[in-house]
């Protein structure tokens, strides 16, 4: 299973953090901050996988941004290095070209998105359609739920005036 | 793409970013979160998009790493909150919670009208509050939930289905047999790319996630029964073995490679049972998993390692190792050690010649002797040792590798030790003759370290003994080095240089305390134990042991079969070393029994002692597996102990034959009495052997107690079926065999336990009931262990006072007993003191007057303590096949079985058959009570 999902980028900022096995918030920070100083250092024609403390910790680099995931020893290795790229993918057909920035002002859209990805650290749809549907989905209730807000506060505005 | 209409939370992610340090991002986090707690503390009214806000806000701060204290009940608030755009937030947890939490989600994974978004996040929440709690799925039939599920046709919901599965078969592989066949079926689908709609394809692969997933579960059931089954599973491996190839598209080829893998550890379990094709196709890739050895990345060379060291076989063994020896003088530091151990366990495993693996591992040791272990070079002189046409090849090449300009401190270890045992079989050769060798040896020894130093005495002092004839020159240099050591700072080598040269002013009677080192018991690869322990990855761990189970080492097959053959020739080296433990005991038994026997002096017993001891305990005890006493010091009861029993007995005159024949053609290739009879005077060796199948057994015994491993060793091609066997104990014995494991993978061994325990004095032995299927027909024996009277007991050493106090206050039947034996064996007194001293009961010369009688004491020990008896026999000079028979103890039924077993071993039962006028012979009564 996957016991995490840690975003960061090449000066080190965290940007998505998802735990799918206990950590205190002390163990965390340790555990960024570990890593962070594991992969950062890595030249590009290094391998993703890094053993450490061990479990293995699958890593890609999407431009300035690291997407890490840590696996049991007995994984496969391959499939969670795709499981990334498949996110990536996901992230880039909804944002329209994908950046850092995107993840960081939306970092919550990013979080919507990973968790129609993975669930309880375990793959839960492979299809990029059927992603992009349930996202779309969600988007539409709350743009319907804002409308009716605004046009209820337009409502009380007007009666209290 | 900017969040729209939540300015706020846009212009504090802004503010955080635009923070110059550390220190400043600190403040702006804290004014924000003391703004967010007042907001929530006073504002009583504020609207969801306040608190979503807020709740947002804290999120991103938390995130950041700060602690966030406070606002968790309005993030559950929002949870409850009736409008979904509040609702998308939390998760909470909990034993209570799942429990209440898991009939519903059940029932939602089940029903089929749920949505398949429904469902899929059904079946993984599911397996959350599985982790958590397994109790949730401890559920009648619902293993046949499982199986139905498997029937989805939906990806997104099989791969959900397939992530709880593999968990719940991870922890009861039994419990889903009925969901093999639905998973070879999905994996057909995939691979066949039958109905997979095209967004579930990835790089053109048909979920490559899914596939890994199926196959993940079916690895957990190596063995398929149903053939058809079988077969498909056969099929869709081979397409996957053979239909991936290397290709551009980094991630297409990351995905096929990830179902490859998967597959060839699928491939790994299934090996044992599916036609042998399937593993050309992996050896396809063994060049470029050579190549990968160099990688310049460490976990990628440590990979390449640990597949070379999986996929290895007899086929491709020598190669392998080849290359692993060629790397290893550019491997770096890291990795070296692991390296030696993998090489030198394949070369044990896979030799294909003895004499190679001796290459390989004196190779080993000079390319990296300082990452070979002391377990690698022990386990050579073990194998050298068991393997007498290896021992001269051995010796020759340790001596070629000391010539070499600069030796490795563990080649001087071996190549002393092997040189020192074996020399003497190249004195022929030129360059080789004892006075050759010797400063060879001798140039290494002022730069290594004291351990080496006492270990290389003793190679003099044993080349010193086997140059024959004696050479003065030599034994005038080798003294020469005893007398310099004499004064050594370190004890253990200072005693040495003592001993040894005090033995060698001795002279040739000195020849069998210097002989050949005997043969050692079968054990496990303390190697393959060591890489047991160091893998510390638990998968890896168990596919170890797996292989373990599969296949065991070469090594042990091939020193089993020595035994086998140890009875039809026997080896000069078991009787030297026979005649050492004789030696060794009789001096012992000597220094106990008193002055009156000093023709010795008792001083030299000690010495004789203790260098037995720690010679072999210097050997054995790291090599044990079994808590071998590891004390080097000699106090006498250590020194016995790593010895085997001496042993007991001449052949046995009463044959014992099978109690039942063979249920089918398949006979034995030897005479199962013989073995049976060759085993009650030895502890270890061959019990039954037919073309297929070979039991060995080894006994220790110590007291009323006794543990005999039963060794049953697959010897064929295929798997031995349906194993059983089973101990039918006698009512004096209490024995518990554990249950023998049905199948016997093709050259495989299995060991079974069998503890032996005591309870009264009686002349019958257990019988093994065994059969086994070969796949063709039933075979099946029953089999006399020996478990026989002798093995109980201890020779008894005692005094001439002290017997005469004993005997005369166990006056008459049924503590004393007496009996005239017709029909005895003819033989010689001091062949009886032998024959009886093999039995453990210990014959005290002198101690009758009557030099045609004997007297000996033995303890019997039993449950209920030790009983010491005592056994006089009269001999007739006149007549050898009559004697007079006399047993005594403090238990009558003791008595009563001794004295019976003493007489089935002293008689010669076909002379009672053959001869029965010997029954009608008269008056031996009346001559016997002349003699007393």
């Amino acid at each position: 299973m996957i016991h995490f999902v840690l975003l960061f980028s090449r000066q080190g900022k965290v940007r998505l953090t998802k735990w799918y096995s206990p950590y205190s918030q002390k163990e965390r920070a340790k555990v960024i901050r570990e890593l962070s100083g594991v992969i950062l250092p890595r030249g590009p024609k290094l391998c993703n996988f890094v053993e450490w403390r061990g479990v293995k910790v699958v890593y890609k680099r999407y431009a300035s941004l690291y997407f890490c995931m840590c696996i049991d020893s007995e994984d496969n290795e391959l499939e969670c290095l795709e499981i990334i790229h498949h996110y990536v993918q996901i992230l880039d057909r909804y944002f329209g070209n994908v950046c850092e920035l995107d993840l960081i002002f939306n970092f919550h859209k990013a979080y919507f998105i990973l968790d129609e990805v993975l669930i309880a650290g375990e793959l839960q749809e492979s299809s990029k359609k059927s992603v992009a549907r349930v996202i779309a989905a969600q988007d539409a209730l709350v743009d319907a739920a804002k409308e009716q807000a605004a046009s209820l506060s337009n409502i009380i505005a007007q009666a209290t005036r | 793409m900017a969040l729209s209409g939540m300015r706020g939370l846009s212009v504090f992610i802004s503010d955080v970013r635009n923070c110059q340090n550390k220190e400043q991002e600190r403040l702006r986090v804290d004014k924000e979160l003391a703004n967010i707690r007042t907001k929530f503390k006073h504002e009583k009214g504020l609207t969801p998009y306040e608190k979503k806000k807020y709740v947002w806000k804290m999120l991103y701060i938390y995130m950041l790493g700060y602690d966030v204290d406070f606002g968790h009940m309005e993030t559950v608030a929002l949870i409850s909150a009736p409008k979904y755009a509040e609702k998308q937030v939390g998760n909470v947890g909990g034993k209570e919670f799942s429990e209440s939490l898991a009939p519903d989600v059940q029932k939602l994974l089940i029903s089929s009208s749920c949505r398949p978004l429904v469902r899929k996040k059904a079946a993984l929440c599911l397996l959350r509050l599985y982790r958590k709690n397994a109790d949730v799925v401890n559920v009648e039939g619902w293993s046949d939930r499982m199986a139905q599920l498997l029937d989805e046709r939906d990806i997104g919901v099989l791969t959900a289905v397939m992530s709880l599965l593999v968990s719940l078969v991870a922890n009861n592989p039994d419990g889903y047999w009925n969901c093999v066949s639905k998973c070879v079926k999905i994996i057909e689908r995939l691979t066949r790319s039958q109905d997979i709609p095209q967004e579930y394809t990835y790089y053109g692969i048909p979920s490559p996630w899914l596939q890994v997933k199926t196959m993940r579960v079916l690895q957990y059931f190596p063995s398929i029964e149903d053939p058809n089954i079988r077969k498909s599973l056969f099929e869709v491996l081979q397409r996957i073995l053979m239909g991936t190839d290397v290709v551009k598209n980094v991630n297409k080829n990351n995905a096929s490679h990830a179902v490859l893998f998967e597959a060839l550890s699928l491939e790994n379990m299934t090996r044992m049972l599916l036609v042998a094709d399937v593993q050309e196709s992996i050896k396809r890739h063994q060049a470029q998993i050579i190549t990968s050895l160099k990688d310049p990345d460490i976990s990628i060379r440590r990979r390449s390692l640990d597949l070379l060291y999986g996929m290895c076989d007899v086929t491709n063994a020598k190669d392998i190792v080849e290359e692993l020896l060629q790397y290893l003088t550019t491997a770096d530091f890291a990795i070296r050690e692991e390296l030696a151990l993998k090489a030198a366990i394949l070369a044990e495993k896979f030799a294909p010649d003895l004499s190679w693996y001796v290459d390989v591992i004196l190779q080993l040791i000079e390319k990296a002797g300082d990452f070979v272990s002391d377990d690698i070079w022990y386990r050579v002189v073990q194998f050298v040792t068991n393997n007498e046409d290896l021992q001269a090849y051995a010796a020759a090449t340790a001596r070629d590798y000391l010539d070499k300009p600069a030796v490795h401190e563990t080649m001087v270890k071996v190549a002393g030790y092997l040189l020192g045992e074996y020399s003497h079989l190249l004195a022929r050769r030129p360059g080789c003759s004892p006075r050759e060798i010797f400063p060879i040896i001798h140039d290494k020894f002022p730069n290594v370290a004291t351990s080496t130093k006492a270990l290389l005495l003793s190679a003099y002092i044993k080349i010193l003994m086997h140059s024959q004839p004696g050479d003065p020159e030599l034994q005038k240099q080798v003294l020469s080095v005893f007398k310099k050591y004499e004064t050594y700072l370190d004890a253990e080598v200072q005693q040495r240089a003592i001993e040894y040269f005090v033995l060698s002013q001795k002279g040739p009677s000195m020849v069998d305390i210097m002989a050949e080192m005997p043969k050692f018991p079968e054990r496990q690869s303390a190697l393959l134990k060591k890489a047991e322990d160091t893998d510390g990855d638990a998968a890896e761990l168990s596919a170890t042991k797996l292989r373990l189970q599969q296949q065991t080492s070469n090594a042990v097959v091939v020193v089993n079969q020595h035994s086998a053959n140890g009875t039809s020739h026997p080896a000069p080296l078991s009787s030297v070393s026979s005649g050492t433990r004789n030696i060794d005991r009789g001096f012992l038994e000597q220094s106990q029994v008193g002055p009156q026997h000093n023709d010795v002096p008792v001083k030299a017993a000690g010495m004789v002692q203790s260098l037995t001891a720690d010679l072999l305990g210097d050997l054995l005890a790291p090599l044990a597996i079994e808590a071998a006493p590891a004390s080097v010091a000699a106090t006498p009861t250590t020194a016995i102990l790593p010895l085997e029993e001496p042993p007991v007995g001449p052949a046995d005159p009463l044959a014992l034959a099978v109690l039942d024949g063979n249920s089918s053609s398949v006979q034995p290739v030897g005479s199962t009495s013989d073995w049976f009879n060759a085993l009650c005077k030895k502890d270890s060796g061959v019990l039954y052997e037919d073309p297929f199948i070979q039991i060995g057994i080894k006994g220790e015994w110590r007291g009323p107690q006794g543990r005999v491993v039963i060794f049953l060793g697959n010897k064929h091609t295929v798997a031995l079926t349906s194993v059983r066997a089973i101990v039918l104990p006698p009512s004096h014995l209490r024995m518990q065999l554990p249950p023998v494991p049905e199948l016997i993978p093709p050259r495989a061994q299995v060991q079974c336990p069998l503890d032996v325990l005591s309870l009264h004095a009686s002349r019958e032995v257990p019988v093994l009931d065994f059969s086994y299927n070969n796949s063709a027909v039933t075979v099946g024996s029953k089999l006399r262990l020996p478990v026989v009277m002798s093995k109980f007991l201890q020779p008894a050493p005692i005094s001439s006072a002290d017997f005469v106090a004993i005997w005369r206050s166990l006056a008459g039947p049924p503590n004393k007993l007496q009996e005239v034996v017709r029909g005895v064996n003819p033989m010689l007194i001091s062949e009886m003191t032998e024959l009886f001293n093999m039995f453990h009961i210990c014959v005290s010369p002198g101690l009758d007057p009557n030099p045609n009688n004997i007297v000996a004491a033995t303890t019997f020990f039993s449950e209920s303590g030790a009983t010491l008896c005592l056994v006089r026999v009269e001999t007739d000079p006149a007549d050898r096949t009559q004697l007079r028979l006399t047993v005594a103890s403090t238990d009558a039924s003791t008595t009563f079985e001794l004295k019976e077993y003493i007489k089935e071993q002293l008689v010669d039962i076909s002379s009672i058959t053959a001869n029965p006028a010997t029954l009608g012979f008269t008056g031996p009564a009346a001559a016997l009570a002349g003699l007393l």
